[in-house]
Formats: C-alpha cells, structure tokens, sequence
C-alpha cells in the first residue's frame, strides 16, 4: 500500500490543492480542540502540581518547571494526539470508509486514477508535516493555562512562573526536539492508520463504523507503542 | 469491441466464473442479465480490472489484451473506460459540474474554461441543465444517474459500463434512462455493456443479450430471440411473473 501512496501523482496541480484542503480540513480543523484542551490540560497540571508541593525546601518555581516539563515531554505531543487520534483517525477512516461502500473509489480506479495516492498521500503528508506546529501551538496554550490557573489562584507569581518554565532549559531543550520527533511520527500514524482502515472497508454503514473504530483504536496503541520506542532511542 | 476469453474467477475456496467466453461488439448495446448472486457483477468488475481473472483467461479491448498488462500500461485503457455504478459513485464532496469535469482535471490538460465548457456540454447531452453548483446529495436518484452518465462521457469513452442503471429508479425515470444510454451508444459508436434486472431494459434496447446463471454463459441472443426461447432457465427468469408468462405466449402466439 505503502508504495501506491507515495508513487508520483497523476498530476501536480490536483495534488497541490487536495494537500492544502486536506491540511486545512486535518491540521487547522483540529486547532481550536487542541487549544480549548491544552489551556485547561496546563491549568490543571499546574494547579495539581502546586496543591501537592507542601515542602517549603521545595522553590515555588518548580510549580513551572514541572509543568512545562510534563508539557513538552507528555501531554502536548502525546496525549493531545490520541486525541488527534479520535477526531482525526475516525474522520478520514469513515471518509474513505463511505467512499469505498458507495463505490466512489472503484470510480476513481475505473478512471485511471491511483486512487490509494489520490486519497492518502495528501492527508499523510498534510498531517505529518503540519502536526509538530499543532503540537508547538499546544504547549504554547498549556503553558499560558498554567499561568493563569496559577496566578489566578495566587500560588505563585507571574515572575515566579515565568522563571520556573524557563529553568534548566539550557539542559533540556532537546526535550522539544524529542517531543517533535513524535509528534511528526503520530502525525504519519494516525493518518496512515486511518487511511488503511478505511480504504479496505468491506461491506455497507455499520462496516464504515467498524471501520473509524478500529482505527481510532489502532492509532492509539501505535502511539502507546511508539511514544515507547522513540523514548527509549532518544531520551535514554 | 470487447472480448471475454475462457474467464474463470475464484475466491479463496470459491469458484464464481467457469470459463465464460463472450464477445460485445461495437454500437451496440450489450446486456448481460442473470439473478442475484450468479457473477454478473464479478464478470464486469474483471472486465474492467478490478478483478484480476484467474490463469487461462483473457479480457481484451479491441484486440488488446488488458489482463496481461500491467498497471501502467492499463491505465491508458482506463482512460478510455466510462462507467455508470448502480448507486451513480459521484463524489460527494464536489459539485455536478466539478464531478463531470474530474476525470478532463485529471487527464487533460484543459484550461478551466475548457473544462467548463465540456462538462456542460455532457450535462445539457442528458438533460441537465442550471444544476452545476449542486451538491450530489442535492440531486434526485435520477438526476445523479444522468450526472454520473455524464461523467462517463466526458472524456469521449470507447466503452461504456453501466452497472444496474435503473435500480431505484420509477419505471419512467428508467425508460429515460435507457433510452439515453442507447442513443449515447449509438451516437457515439460506443461498445456499451449493462448489467441489468430490468426486463423492460431487456426489451428496449437489448442488441445482445447474454444471460449468466451459477456463473456460466448460459444463453446468447438479442431482445427477438428471448421472447421465443425454450431456455427453461432464461424463461424461468425473464417470464417469472404470471403476467410476463401470460405476455410471452400472446408474443409467441402472435
């Protein structure tokens, strides 16, 4: 399948625009959701994250420090991406899913279209490119929802926070790189997955729903599984 | 003219073709009719490809043999390839117009206004006309058949495929669109094959007729000869009404 989806389009023009609408409709699609959830996913680290640091040996700094750590390491690139996983993966896989039952692909390939490359490699390559910004503007917000749980609730302060995420960085700034890396490989996963479930739908309606299931479900332990792996080659 | 040579196809453990050999020729209008779950619908899904035919046979188009090539080289046969699908296949996140125009996006190298220019001609060939901005699912069941026939011709086929072009349709809405597929054929010098349930489709425009049962060629002829035939079951099938038997033998007698 692999192969198909990356053999040269029929023609560049109609794959320039299907890549920008199927970016638009994947990644900037997903921007607002990823933004509502990252705010309060870094509000709540936060605020966790103060009410249980009781020890006075410990800086109030550290309250931004661990946010911003468990952002960019976890939450942003992992756990925004199952999410990515559900609304994406069931999209494209109930898309494609519907375009098989109903023929549509068959009309493509009758045409003498490579309908495998017409239909995927805009969505995949859309998606893995454009993902790591999803994922940059998600630790942005998350660490701006920290910010405002935390002064709001007066644990600490603007300066305080403002340090505490900025501190060791000098260390750790390859943690952005490892938490890019993924998200560029869940980004090919969970369109690449989608894709697959839906084009090899057999059957009528309730198949197609089987189908966004399974891919959902599929993408999900691929990102268990891969955010396991790339931790282990690039952290350790 | 299209060619069907010793074609046998099997799933798994499961035979559906044995040997099916046919000839449909050019202008003319050929049937191929059967029940439900006999191979019709395998038979012209390998005709067109997306079957491969099992070892032995051999589909070819105008003496090219298209089972033997390779995708590539397939491709230029497709272009030549229009096809009507039983629930029209029209996509539906484009327009009438944007439909009709794909297959001229794809593989021409048009100008918009071009495009433009022969998808409304396809469109005003079957009748519509001041749709071109609806949505598919803005269209009735027949209006989509007649886009999706106008599709199949955008790109001036040598062959045409219509898989079941009156299912779901009234019998008046049928009647249109049989006679638009006969005339196109006509018209256009096509090889045209229909898979079809419809007798009245067999009756009309049937020049050649060929009849599959439990996945063989069963029966050859035009819409004369299956009024007389003595094939117990093509008369099983086409007369499976009292009504139809009743007419039969008034056409017979007659």
């Amino acid at each position: 399948m692999m192969s198909s989806v990356f053999s040269k389009p029929e023609k560049w023009s109609v794959f320039r625009r299907r890549f920008f609408q199927e970016t638009d409709i994947i990644v900037v699609g997903s921007i607002p959701l990823v933004a509502f959830l990252s705010v309060f996913m870094g509000a709540v680290i936060a605020l966790q994250t103060a009410s249980s640091m009781s020890s006075p040996l410990l800086p109030d700094y550290t309250v931004g420090y661990i946010t911003r750590s468990s952002t960019v390491l976890e939450f942003s690139p992992t756990i925004i991406s199952l999410i990515i996983a559900g609304k994406v993966g069931s999209n494209i896989a109930s898309e494609i899913g519907t375009m098989r039952v109903t023929e549509q692909i068959d009309a493509l390939e009758i045409m003498g279209v490579n309908s495998i490359g017409y239909l995927m490699l805009p969505k995949i390559l859309g998606a893995t490119i454009f993902f790591p910004f999803v994922i940059i503007i998600s630790m942005c917000l998350s660490l701006i929802g920290g910010w405002i749980a935390g002064v709001q609730s007066g644990f600490y302060s603007t300066e305080t926070y403002l340090y505490g995420i900025q501190a060791f960085w000098h260390e750790e700034g390859h943690t952005l790189y490892y938490a890019l890396v993924k998200s560029v490989v869940f980004g090919f996963l969970i369109t690449s997955i989608a894709c697959y479930y839906g084009y090899y739908t057999r059957g009528g309606a309730l198949e197609v729903g089987r189908s966004s299931t399974k891919a959902v479900v599929a993408a999900s332990v691929a990102i268990l599984l891969a955010n396991y792996v790339l931790t282990q080659l690039i952290l350790l | 003219m299209i060619e069907v040579r010793n074609v046998s196809k099997t799933f798994g453990d499961t035979q559906i073709l044995f040997d099916v050999s046919a000839r449909f020729d050019k202008g003319r209008v050929n049937l191929i009719i059967g029940a439900s779950g006999q191979g019709k619908s395998v038979l012209t899904k390998c005709i067109v490809g997306l079957h491969e035919v099992d070892e032995g046979g051999a589909i070819l188009y105008d003496d090219r043999n298209f089972s033997a090539m390779d995708r590539k080289a397939r491709i230029e046969i497709r272009k030549e390839i229009g096809m009507l699908f039983q629930g029209s296949a029209l996509f539906d996140s484009l327009t009438v117009e944007e439909n009709v125009s794909f297959p001229l996006k794809m593989f021409t190298d048009m100008s918009v206004e071009e495009r433009r220019e022969r998808a409304n001609f396809c469109l005003e060939r079957v009748n519509i006309v001041n749709k071109n901005h609806l949505l598919p699912a803005e269209t009735s069941g027949g209006m989509q058949k007649r886009i999706a026939i106008a599709r199949a011709i955008a790109m001036n086929p040598r062959y045409l495929f219509c898989d079941e072009p009156n299912s779901g349709l009234d019998p008046k809405t049928s009647i249109v669109i049989d006679n638009l597929i006969k005339e196109i054929t006509y018209e256009y010098d096509m090889t045209t094959i229909v898979i079809t349930h419809d007798m009245n489709s067999v009756m009309e425009i049937g020049d050649n007729i060929i009849f599959i049962n439990e996945g063989r060629k069963w029966w050859e002829g035009d819409n004369q000869q299956i009024i007389k035939t003595d094939n117990q079951e093509v008369v099983n099938f086409v007369y499976a009404s009292s009504f139809m038997k009743n007419l039969r033998e008034k056409l017979i007698n007659s």
